[in-house]
């Protein structure tokens, strides 16, 4: 309405020189549909429905749903350098490529029996698929999802990440080697790297490509890796970190993401342990621990590095708790309702969207004030994916 | 402490009055705890496939042991400081004569 009126408003205005050119113009030019960026769009992934929710930063709010997407439980999304399309990574083995614009589906294929993640190539050509059964990694090519390369590495296969040189990075589980699998050749060249430790059980790359971690769930240190080095070798970090002390329950496997980066410091989950541990980003030596509320799943730096938001496993997986960079100490602690799964800052870090699974919404906070700014209602929301991660390696 | 509290909540949460064992909300913690590392639909994850198939080698006894107890030694852990023993056997017959998918 307010668009026909200024656009009449301004017709009328040119009429006094030349109505006729000015119209003849407009119906030319004229777009067929009303165009809508992306650049503040994102997904919430419904797991139990099998669904994604639409929706939109800025706005707050919830623009659509898009179904059908299969088993998405733990489920991951990657998406196209256009952040037009988003690639689906579902427990069951699918992988979905959705537009977010039409929000509709526009191919499907069920590439495993059962998968964990994935990644798409720094030029966008390709999607790989991080699998449990058969374990390996199979990639794809973003725009036909025909398969072009099957990699099997007899175990279960997590921490893939891309890295420059259309290049992946993923790991082990069962033999504790992680691979690289350069694909920018016509056949994919792999380069084993062993002794990485046992049980790596997810891995992150920093925002420069260059600092693979590995995270251990059977042994007591995580192990980074050096990719700008022609021959990366495994570096064991906080070595013996629960040495000596009682391995508690691990309820649920702490996420290993590129957003542990706060300031020059790594901040990792610990496993088996109520804290989160701190490493110097260059050195790789410890520079601290915050003991917090449960077993760590996420602790996620605000994007300006300033803050870490963590949350926590079942059974205590109600709560957050924020910690201060500088002191290492936990400023704020609040309970957004029962089944606090992922966080998602605004790419510039002034709000966070947290999904409530068991309350069926998404909260967005204001990340200065912690005040809640509004909430939107979703059927057992997990992963909150916005477009911005269309530019951040590894994510 | 936090942690304490968490745990009597939980209890609280699944166990009303110490009665008859909660279906509803222990079918819930099967499919979205277990499910962490087992799946959703309990086909596997990091964990493995614990679908009744998968299950034949054991009876109420042993996975309802293995349930409390956890797997040493694995990524399995024990679940006593979570359930009561009414609890675990329900659970046990619940993945052993086959949850709906």
């Amino acid at each position: 309405m307010i668009l026909g009126f200024n656009l009449l408003h301004c017709i009328f205005k040119i009429a006094r020189g030349a109505l006729i050119p000015a119209l003849a113009m407009l119906a030319v030019t004229a777009p067929q549909a009303r165009a809508q960026a992306t650049g503040d769009l994102g997904l919430v992934v419904e797991r139990a429905t099998g669904s994604l929710l639409v929706v939109d930063q800025s706005e707050r709010a919830a623009l659509g749903r898009i179904e059908g997407l299969g088993d998405l439980s733990h489920a991951s999304l990657v998406y196209s350098p256009d952040e037009r399309f988003a690639y689906v990574f579902g427990r069951d083995g699918g992988l979905t490529k959705v537009d977010i614009l039409a929000r509709e589906i526009v191919g499907r294929v069920m590439q495993a029996g059962n998968s964990i993640g994935g990644a798409i190539s720094d030029d966008g050509r390709y999607v790989a698929v991080s699998n449990y059964e058969p374990g390996g990694v199979r990639v794809f090519d973003a725009d036909t999802l025909d398969m072009v390369a099957d990699i099997p590495t007899g175990s279960k296969t997590i921490g893939l990440v891309d890295i420059p040189g259309t290049r992946f990075v993923f790991s082990l589980w069962d033999t504790g080697e992680t691979w690289i699998a350069d694909l920018s050749g016509q056949t994919p060249e792999i380069t084993r790297i062993p002794g990485i430790g046992t049980n790596p059980y997810d891995a992150l790359v920093t925002a420069d490509g260059r600092t693979y971690i590995a995270g251990l769930f059977g042994d007591d240190h995580l192990t980074a890796l050096d990719l700008w080095q022609d021959t990366p070798t495994p570096r064991a970090i906080l070595p013996g970190y629960a040495a000596g002390r009682e391995g508690l329950p691990v309820y649920k496997m702490p996420h290993l993401e590129g957003w542990a980066l706060a300031g020059q410091e790594f901040v990792l989950p610990a496993v088996g342990q109520h804290e989160v541990l701190w490493v110097d980003a260059r050195s790789l030596d410890e520079t601290g621990r915050t003991p917090t509320h449960g077993q760590p799943v996420f602790a996620m730096a605000r994007p300006d590095g300033r803050h870490v938001w963590v949350n926590f496993a079942h059974p205590l997986n109600d709560t957050i708790q924020v910690i201060d960079t500088l002191t290492k100490q936990v400023i704020r602690q609040f309970s957004p309702g029962p089944g606090v799964l992922h966080m998602e800052f605004t790419p510039r870090g002034h709000e966070v969207w947290v999904s409530v699974r068991d309350a069926g919404k998404v909260i967005i906070y204001d990340t200065e004030t912690f005040e809640p700014l509004a909430e939107i209602a979703a059927d057992s929301p997990s992963g909150i994916f916005f477009t911005a991660r269309a530019h951040r390696m590894g994510l | 402490m936090n942690r304490l509290a968490a745990i009597a909540l939980l209890a609280a949460l699944v166990t009303p009055a110490a009665a008859e064992p909660d279906t509803k909300a222990l079918e819930r913690l099967v499919r979205q705890d277990c499910g962490s590392c087992h799946g959703l639909t309990l086909k596997g994850g990091l964990g493995p496939d614990i679908r009744p198939q998968a299950l034949n080698h054991h009876d109420r006894d042993s996975l309802t042991t293995l349930i409390l107890d956890g797997v040493p030694g694995t990524a399995m852990p024990p679940w006593r400081p979570l359930l009561s023993d009414e609890e675990a056997i329900w659970i046990a017959d619940y993945l052993l004569n086959g949850a709906e998918e």
